[in-house]
């Protein structure tokens, strides 16, 4: 195994999960949201059990969800190492995570354009689609950087179920080999790619972003 | 056009009960530009909101165009009456993520006005309100003055019969504040629309209004034509919003 197969591997587990998340993440950002009390479908029940499944989720540390989650990965995927049997885990543990970002991101939404459509006469999935949604995505693309990282964090505990990547690498290499030079690398790799990401995202997030008055 | 009879609305506070309106009632006639002044808290906005049926009342009844949008304290939703009806937001809220075009044609989409129709009404609408040369602008780019016109050429797409604006000029200059007024008798005048204005601009109502409801800890205190409630303001609230 080595450095660039390694950063790739790293890489595709985090593109991988980081789809998954938002998959399923934003529609249950949207329930969250929809279901509270001044939401758009208000239903206290859901609300309540939908916001503690996520807390609950939220508070179970990665690498114990990793371990936790081998019956079902091994149920679903017929294995429960390797790289797959990784990226269960981590779309699982993050879903929650984006979900709440998603549901930030929605409550940020200025309470005046959606008088404003209430008003037009626009019905509540007329207010989702044309207010709620378009008017957040610079949030959630912001969102979606600290998603990113944070998977990045998650990775590196995939050699636990030997699923490869980075942390893997710096493990094996530095603790097993005593090769720290290598663990250096990883580190400076681990760096760049936190930067491009965080670059990336929130380069993305200005130019979507017209209500900063940066777009003629 | 308008009648309100005997309108209250309770907010529930902390502190207990807070009535912001008490038994509201007045009358607005078809075509007319009619003022709701008062000081900050006189319940003007909330008053607003009822008839654009974005609040529900505690009590009494709304009437618009014959139609009940609001009984007891029951808001009966009629989109068919929202439709008639443009309201202009104290803080515009317009949509930040989209241009000036697409912030009038959001009326229209709403409505389901067919697509082939909406280019040439906001065309329309920025002549209208002479800002041809913004169409592509996002709101975040543009003056106060101006954002206030997109949303009044906003109010305006559907062609309501009724424009509601809440404090349409309290943050703008001399200078824009006189051009919305001049907006708004032109579209007073051409477009035949009644104007309902919040307001606690004494200058701006001499201006624009023939018809006034002074309103003050959320009851009428003085009604009638601006030139009667001026010249004998009954209540020491008209007086001190007239300054004698």
């Amino acid at each position: 195994m080595d450095l660039i197969n390694a950063t790739c591997q790293t890489i595709v587990m985090v593109a991988i999960s980081l789809v998954g998340a938002y998959v399923f993440g934003i529609p249950l950002g949207v329930i969250l949201v929809g279901t509270r009390k001044e939401g758009i479908f208000p239903n206290r029940f859901w609300n309540a059990i939908l916001g503690w499944i996520v807390n609950t989720i939220r508070s179970i540390p990665f690498i114990i969800l990793l371990v936790a989650l081998i019956p079902v990965t091994r149920f679903l995927l017929g294995t429960g190492i390797g790289m797959a049997a990784v990226i269960l885990p981590l779309i699982v543990a993050c879903v929650p995570f984006v979900a709440r970002m998603v549901e930030t991101s929605l409550l940020e939404i200025d309470k005046g354009m959606i008088d404003a459509a209430v008003a037009m006469g626009a019905s509540k999935l007329q207010i989702f689609f044309n207010i709620y949604l378009p008017e957040s995505i610079p949030s959630l693309v912001r969102g979606a950087a600290i998603t990113c990282i944070a998977l990045i964090g998650y990775t590196a505990m995939a050699g636990m179920v030997d699923g490869g990547g980075l942390g893997q690498y710096a493990i094996y290499k530095g603790y097993y080999q005593y090769q720290y030079d290598q663990v250096i690398y990883t580190v400076i790799i681990l760096v760049v790619l936190v930067e491009i990401i965080q670059l990336g995202f929130i380069s993305l997030a200005k130019r979507l972003d017209k209500k900063r008055g940066n777009i003629k | 056009m308008v009648k309100v009879s005997h309108l209250s609305k309770d907010f529930e506070t902390k502190e207990g009960k807070l009535e912001a309106l008490h038994d509201v009632s007045f009358e607005i006639k078809a075509g007319e530009i009619f003022g709701i002044i008062g000081k900050s808290g006189a319940g003007k906005t909330t008053l607003l909101r009822i008839l654009s049926q974005l609040e529900r009342p505690s009590g009494g009844e709304v009437l618009i165009n014959n139609s009940v949008i609001a009984k007891g304290d029951k808001v009966i939703t009629n989109n068919k009456i929202k439709k008639t009806m443009g309201v202009v937001f104290q803080g515009y809220n317009l949509l930040m993520q989209k241009t000036v075009a697409r912030n009038i044609e959001f009326p229209l989409k709403i409505a389901g006005v067919n697509k082939t129709k909406w280019d040439k009404r906001v065309n329309d609408l920025l002549r209208f309100v002479d800002l041809e040369d913004k169409k592509e602008a996002y709101p975040a780019t543009l003056s106060g003055g101006q954002k206030q016109r997109v949303a009044i050429a906003r109010a305006l797409a559907n062609s309501p019969k009724i424009l509601l604006l809440d404090e349409p000029t309290s943050a703008l200059d001399t200078l824009s504040t006189s051009a919305i007024i001049s907006l708004l008798q032109k579209i007073n005048q051409e477009e035949q629309v009644t104007i309902i204005i919040v307001t606690h601009e004494i200058g701006v109502v001499k201006k624009l209004c023939q018809r006034i409801a002074v309103i003050n800890e959320g009851k009428v205190v003085d009604y009638g034509t601006v030139q009667e409630v001026f010249a004998n303001p009954s209540n020491i609230a008209t007086k001190q919003l007239l300054g004698v």
